[in-house]
């Protein structure tokens, strides 16, 4: 875009002044507003890994696609893996606005400098991990993105009120696609059972380390980044999940878990943090079979960007 | 764990350690960023919604329909290329919008009409 006058010759203190008095009045900072470059850097780096994920995201579900149960199955499936492409662009589009391109972000991504959640690095290994990832994943991811829809950051915001709208269909349906397993076979209701065990403690780490390990929050927390703590979100999808397990008939993995009528909450034991943070290296069980594909999708789409390419060039020389 | 805390939307990413790509040049020429607005139905004004890459302008429409009306969000795209858009300085205090600024007799509020006075 263009602009049509410069910013006046306002002092650094100044525009930090403005910047703070946004932040403090609860408005929304936008795209061209003069903001501090930690600011900037921070919201980068969280939106553009956020839609890292959601790429990265179609991978594990993507892998059931051809081998649905059902039609019904299949047309659920597919349209929720087209929305996660779509929550990436989003994201990408939000991210752009802070002055960076979505190639440079996919080049990081490929070049492995910047990374995905980690949730996406565990392997899908039966029918019922597409519910369950619906279920639980997305719960969590649920609980992440909501008070993110009121984030300091506007078009941030706003992708996450597009994504969140949507997102509600992708619990619904895996809590739907389980509780119809369960009603089935005795076999059917043992591998609903299995795949609740394996992403439990996954799907808690998806809140990131215990705050006290966690020395960025207070700062994203100040710039209205970020509206609750790491604990807080983790406490409050713990609170969520347990009812609808016991509506769903499953056990949660947990030999700490139970009600705390003095905190009005349920206690429950941490996850495996080493686990996580080799995860987060890059040692993570699906880490290079992710990031080889993503690879491949890219090197392999290239003859048609470069067709699309050469089609508008010829289109607008005609 | 101090330099890879984690926080954020579709599950943990570390925030520190990670480069931003800003005052890299791009990799490659990228194609024209494009500007979405959605007429959501009849009678509504078409509204921004976001933006999206596209190689020309067909390409765009086609893109914004699959990304932003997967739900029947619209019945009208408009797609715009950014560099064409001109526009203000979004800084509130920005002096183009002053001229209204002190202007409250524009205002139906800024007259006083007894109670009394029906319909007004």
């Amino acid at each position: 875009m263009t602009l049509t006058e410069t910013a006046p010759g306002a002092s650094e203190t100044d525009l930090e002044r403005q910047f703070e008095a946004t932040i403090a009045r609860n408005d929304r900072i936008e795209p061209r507003d003069w903001m501090p470059e930690g600011y900037r850097k921070t919201l980068i780096r969280q939106i553009a890994q956020h839609a890292h994920s959601e790429i990265i995201g179609m991978q594990p579900e993507g892998n059931w696609i051809s081998r649905a149960p059902s039609l019904r199955r299949k047309a659920i499936l597919l349209a929720k893996v087209q929305d996660e492409a779509g929550h990436g662009l989003y994201l990408y589009s939000a991210a752009e606005t802070l002055g960076v391109s979505r190639l440079e972000l996919t080049e990081l991504l490929l070049a492995g400098r910047q990374k995905y959640s980690s949730i996406f690095n565990y392997p899908t290994l039966s029918y019922a991990d597409v519910g369950t990832i619906g279920w639980l994943v997305d719960g969590a991811a649920i609980c992440n993105q909501v008070p993110l829809c009121r984030t300091s950051y506007g078009p941030y915001g706003r992708a996450m009120i597009r994504v969140c709208k949507e997102e509600s269909f992708h619990q619904r349906q895996g809590y739907e696609l389980l509780a119809t397993m369960m009603r089935g076979t005795d076999e059917q209701r043992a591998m609903v059972q299995e795949s609740v065990d394996r992403f439990w403690w996954p799907a808690l780490m998806m809140f990131g380390p215990p705050d006290a390990d966690s020395p960025n929050t207070a700062q994203s927390m100040a710039w209205g980044i970020k509206r609750n703590t790491n604990d807080e979100l983790r406490q409050k999808f713990v609170d969520m999940s347990v009812p609808q397990a016991e509506a769903l008939g499953v056990t949660l993995p947990d030999p700490e878990l139970r009600w705390n009528e003095e905190r009005g909450h349920h206690d429950f034991g941490q996850p495996d943090w080493e686990e996580f943070m080799e995860g987060v290296k890059g040692n993570g069980p699906c880490n290079a079979q992710r990031m080889a594909h993503r690879r491949r999708a890219h090197e392999e789409g290239a003859w048609v960007r470069e067709a699309a390419t050469a089609y508008a060039r010829k289109q607008a020389s005609a | 764990m101090s330099n890879l805390s984690a926080e954020g939307g579709h599950g943990a990413v570390p925030l520190e350690g990670v480069p931003t790509g800003v005052d890299v040049p791009a990799p490659e020429p990228e194609w024209p960023l494009y500007e979405v607005f959605v007429r959501g139905k009849r009678g509504l004004n078409h509204v921004h919604v976001g933006s999206l890459h596209a190689a020309d302008d067909r390409m765009a429409l086609l893109h914004a329909r699959d990304v932003y009306t997967r739900r029947n969000e619209g019945v009208s795209i408009w797609v715009v290329r950014a560099d064409a858009i001109t526009a203000s300085s979004p800084d509130e205090k920005d002096p183009m919008f002053a001229p209204s600024g002190d202007k409250v007799y524009r205002h139906p509020t800024f007259y006083d009409i007894p109670d009394n006075v029906p319909h007004m």
